[in-house]
């Protein structure tokens, strides 16, 4: 019997970048996203080496309530703060409190994830009861609480306030990392790894780790967004950092200083619009991570 | 093995039908110039390893070919009380009309095909009421309930839900629904392929009387030859999105002409040679990447030069049998080798 | 067998009010700060006003509010007038109590919150249906993606824009309040006053509405892309059945069901939104009283604040529960 089997001869691939390139004008979202947070990171870290953001984004750096003008280009708030500093400085301290909350909101996500996963057993019942019951409980009260008993008002920084918006921030990681880590503990490769005498951390790190990177970056930037949308809610209400120009505080005190009825639309604007677009972006990278997890997704549109 | 008797009319008229995937990766031909007829009260199995086109037929028939896909060309006539009508012109509305009245399809995978949501009869109930939007719900009752009889259901399980089935009940309310409005012709793609055997046989057995009842023609769609011998009339073999031999049931079994046919014939696990399983050498072929001339040569164990160059002729024998092999003249006679060097000078496709 | 799962539902939501209530007692008490002291320091700052006897009179209050007996008895304390609904003295309006405050707080919420909660999943249901039905024309399926966007966007934001332009400049709509206090003294019970109500809700309603409605219509999408993709959805077609009832009876059907579960866990975030809102509008709920607490240091409104919304939302969730398997019949009674 002769019997060869036609060689199924691949058709030429075309080089990577080619591939990246269409891959990006199909992910759209990863895209645009990415360019509007470029955007914001130029315009506030340009700002910062141009104007000296340390003295003009506080009180008393130049007259107050200037509408727009050459020399203050975004106008300046009652307290004569120079908006245009507010605005460069603002992004990167929201920004930090964002990154500050998500990363430890992954971390912490992370290991309750995996320790509940891949261990199971009690303290799996622990977590998932802890999580039932945190759930109840709506992240804005909860961090209420604790921002306004715990800490104290008058002395409160960026650092306390990413502290208190992590607070829940671990919860979406760890019910992502548990569920992965389930269904991968019971493949092959993972019992394969055991056979070959790997120890338990190790397994985890060299064969879950990467299989879950963009699920990770997908649940890191909503932990971010998680955490710059309760830090601003707690700013809005009063219980943020009151000495520190962020987006959401440039907020808070336009609307005690009732600028819209008093007509100092350029002191709700520009921070307005600012959150908007942080917000936009972040969503935006967030679905394009998304399809990059679950490229089902993709198929809908 | 059955024969059939009865009247003899055409119920389905399938002329070179070809239908395409449009892929990323390219073009496949998953039905190339398939023309096949079915009588009245004749069962049809259609066999083939998987992926070579079997659903994709059927779907055609019923105009369910969803994007990559596009019926190409062909015409597909059925025969019914109100005339001929061609199921690849019809207009959407009017295909929709004739799904279930005059073609049923019963799916492959019938393990899932019922709603979990809704209860038996009431998934039986909107299947007629959108054919016959005039009759009385008490009368539908009585019909649906009838045909959870026939095909050996409680009539209470319409009063149930898919998951209080087993996947043999499942299959019966499938093929149930599938009779509800007495159509021409009945298509079950692999009807036991998720059963046990047992279970296996008694669906199959189910369907031969509900189809005689009625007097449809049915195809049946498998790939266990052994199934197929016991309940049908005639087989038609596909390889790789072709037909390659259409026969008697007890011709293919006893005498099959083409090679692959010869080949799944010999494959069956046999008394004489319990435990024993000739597989066919040899990948079945990616219809992206077919091969030259006859797309079965490279597994072929009697293949020639002119295999590997010309597509074979569709040949009908005398005795009515439809082959398609150089193995064969266009009179369905065996070739000498003579013919077969003459034949690639005359024909070279 | 139905009675019995309620029952074990109930116990569970019980469990579940308990381990949180407890989580409220604690969390405060980690903290040095005590609220009667606070309290004072509040009034000094805002009036000048500083007693001479102030030691005394911290004393005195932590007398009359439990405060200087043992934790354990505190708890005790605590959880038992939790149980009898009883949620202690304001610190700010003293001698009314938490309850009252609430009590003439919480329709306002109940009632906004409510509507937009079941505005929001019917439209972005009902969007994102749409969306992920193949037969729709592009510019529904395409609605998806800017409403995402929008959900990102905090309902407040959105609030502040349309305070802006509609209310503002526009004047279409009032500013802010519940109803007009220069028509109507008190609330009463009459058209007019309703739809004068109506008028004020409409701008922070339409604030929480814009701002979830994406959510939902892409969770109702991702999973209608889903059920689309089953054998009975291609069962129903080959059945000739009109496309309006496989739309509905096949495909929103049964891709609704895990959105209704969400629901469930969206109560929490919708509170909070609701929070936020209310506060711009000064509409006089649950989030205006807060944010009142949390300027004078009423921590006792704000603890009954917290325990209000965390019943609120628990029960919501025991009810969608109890309620689920009356849409999907594959979930049995007897199993949680
Ligand atoms: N939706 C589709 N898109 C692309 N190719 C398809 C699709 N459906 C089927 N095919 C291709 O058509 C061929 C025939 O498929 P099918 O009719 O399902 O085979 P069978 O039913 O005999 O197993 C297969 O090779 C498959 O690759
Ligand atoms: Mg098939």
């Amino acid at each position: 019997m002769q019997l060869s089997i036609p060689a199924q001869q691949t058709s030429g691939q075309p080089n990577r970048w080619i591939l990246i390139l269409r891959y990006m004008r199909r992910n759209k979202s990863l895209v645009v996203g990415l360019a509007m947070l470029a955007f914001l990171l130029i315009f506030s870290i340009g700002g910062s080496l141009l104007i000296d953001t340390s003295t003009r984004a506080y009180p008393l750096a130049a007259p107050a309530v200037q509408p727009p003008s050459p020399e203050y280009p975004l106008g300046t708030d009652r307290d004569g703060r120079d908006l245009l500093a507010v605005m460069a400085r603002g992004i990167l301290l929201t920004g930090s409190i964002g990154v500050m909350a998500g990363t430890i909101g992954l971390v912490v996500g992370v290991i309750v994830g995996f320790v509940a996963g891949y261990y199971g057993g009690w303290i799996d019942s622990v977590i998932r009861w802890l999580t039932e019951v945190l759930m109840t409980i709506p992240a804005l009260i909860l961090q209420i609480i604790i921002a306004s008993t715990i800490v104290d008002k008058n002395k409160v920084t960026i650092f306390t306030m990413a502290g208190v918006a992590s607070i829940l921030s671990w919860m979406g990681t760890a019910r992502i990392v548990r569920s992965q880590v389930l269904t991968l503990r019971e493949r092959t490769f993972v019992n394969m790894a055991k056979l070959s005498g790997m120890g338990n951390l190790e397994i985890i790190f060299r064969e879950l780790m990467p299989n879950m990177l963009p699920y990770l970056a997908a649940s890191f930037v909503g932990a971010v967004m998680g955490g710059i949308g309760s830090s601003f809610g707690l700013e809005i209400l009063g219980l943020g950092p009151a000495r520190e120009p962020t987006i959401g505080m440039t907020i808070r005190w336009a609307q005690f200083h009732s600028a819209i009825f008093n007509r100092w639309w350029w002191w709700v604007l520009w921070p307005s619009l600012v959150l908007i677009i942080i917000f936009a972006s972040l969503s935006l990278i967030n679905r394009g991570l998304d399809e990059i997890a679950n490229p089902r997704v993709r198929r809908s549109e | 093995m059955t024969s059939l008797n009865g009247t003899r009319s055409v119920a389905l008229q399938i002329n070179d039908l070809q239908v395409t995937y449009y892929t990323d990766a390219g073009r496949v031909k998953a039905v190339d110039g398939v023309s096949l007829t079915l009588q009245s009260g004749e069962r049809l199995g259609l066999v083939g390893e998987s992926g070579c086109g079997k659903s994709t037929l059927a779907l055609a028939l019923m105009q369910m070919i969803k994007p990559p896909g596009r019926i190409e060309s062909g015409s597909a006539i059925i025969y019914t009380d109100d005339g001929a009508v061609d199921l690849l012109k019809l207009s959407e509305e009017e295909m929709r009309q004739t799904r279930l009245s005059k073609i049923s399809y019963i799916p492959q995978g019938a393990m899932n095909s019922l709603n979990p949501v809704m209860r038996i009869g009431a998934q039986m109930l909107d299947a007629m009421q959108d054919h016959l939007p005039r009759a009385s719900k008490r009368e539908l009752i009585e019909r649906a309930e009838h045909a959870l009889e026939s095909v050996e259901l409680k009539r209470s399980v319409f009063q149930m839900y898919p998951h209080e089935l087993s996947g043999g009940m499942k299959q019966r309310v499938c093929i149930a629904i599938g009779i509800l409005l007495n159509p021409k012709v009945i298509i079950a793609d692999e009807p036991t392929s998720a059963l046990d055997v047992v279970v296996q046989r008694q669906v199959m057995e189910t369907i031969r009387r509900v189809q005689e009842k009625i007097n449809a023609a049915v195809i049946l769609i498998g790939h266990d030859m052994g199934l197929m011998a016991q309940v049908t009339h005639r087989v038609a073999v596909m390889y790789a999105g072709k037909l390659v031999e259409v026969s008697n049931v007890r011709e293919i079994f006893r005498h099959p002409l083409h090679p692959y046919a010869q080949a799944l014939i010999r494959s069956l696990p046999r008394l004489k040679n319990k435990g024993v399983f000739h597989g066919i050498p040899g990948l079945a072929p990616s219809l992206l990447h077919l091969p030259s001339g006859c797309v079965f040569h490279p597994r072929c164990d009697r293949a020639m030069e002119i295999c590997k160059i010309a597509a074979p002729p569709r040949s009908t024998t005398p005795d009515g049998r439809f082959v398609s092999c150089h193995l064969y003249d266009e009179q369905g006679n065996p070739t000498t080798p003579d013919q077969r060097g003459m034949q690639a000078h005359t024909s070279p496709r | 067998m139905r009675l019995s799962y309620v029952i074990r539902r109930f116990l569970f939501f019980l469990l579940v009010m308990w381990s949180a209530a407890t989580v409220l007692f604690f969390v405060p008490r980690l903290s040095p700060i005590n609220p009667i002291r606070e309290r004072f320091a509040e009034i000094q700052r805002s009036t000048g006003y500083a007693p001479r006897d102030m030691e005394q009179l911290v004393k005195a209050f932590e007398a009359k509010f439990g405060l200087n007996k043992p934790l354990i008895e505190q708890y005790f304390d605590y959880i038992s007038g939790l149980a009898r609904g009883d949620l202690g003295y304001s610190l700010m309006r003293y001698p009314r109590t938490v309850n009252e405050l609430i009590g003439q707080a919480l329709p306002w919420t109940i009632g906004l919150v409510t509507v937009t909660t079941l505005l929001t999943f019917l439209i972005g249901t009902a969007i994102g249906a749409l969306a992920g039905w193949p037969r729709s024309p592009g510019w529904v399926k395409g609605m998806v993606t800017p409403l995402m966007v929008l959900a990102a966007v905090p309902p407040y934001l959105l609030g502040l824009v349309l305070i802006y332009f509609i209310a503002f400049r526009a004047k279409l709509l009032p500013l802010s309040g519940a109803y007009t206090t220069t028509r109507f003294n008190a609330p009463e019970l009459s058209l007019e006053f309703l739809l004068d109500v109506g008028r004020h809700a409409i701008l922070p309603a339409l604030s929480l509405i814009v701002a979830s409605v994406g959510f939902w219509a892409l969770g109702m999408r991702g999973m209608g892309v889903t059920v689309l993709g089953e054998d009975y959805v291609n069962f129903a077609e080959h059945k000739g059945l009109k496309q309006g009832r496989i739309f509905y009876w096949y495909y929103v059907r049964n891709a609704i069901l895990p959105q209704v579960t969400g629901l469930a866990l969206a109560f929490g975030s919708i509170v909070s939104a609701g929070i936020l809102v209310e506060y711009l509008y000064g509409f006089p709920g649950i989030g205006s009283l807060l944010n009142a607490a949390i300027g004078a240091n009423d921590f006792f409104v704000i603890y009954g604040i917290g325990m209000i919304t965390i019943f609120a939302v628990g029960f919501s969730m025991m009810v969608v529960d109890i309620l689920y398997p009356l849409l999907d019949p594959r979930i049995r009674y007897d199993r949680r």
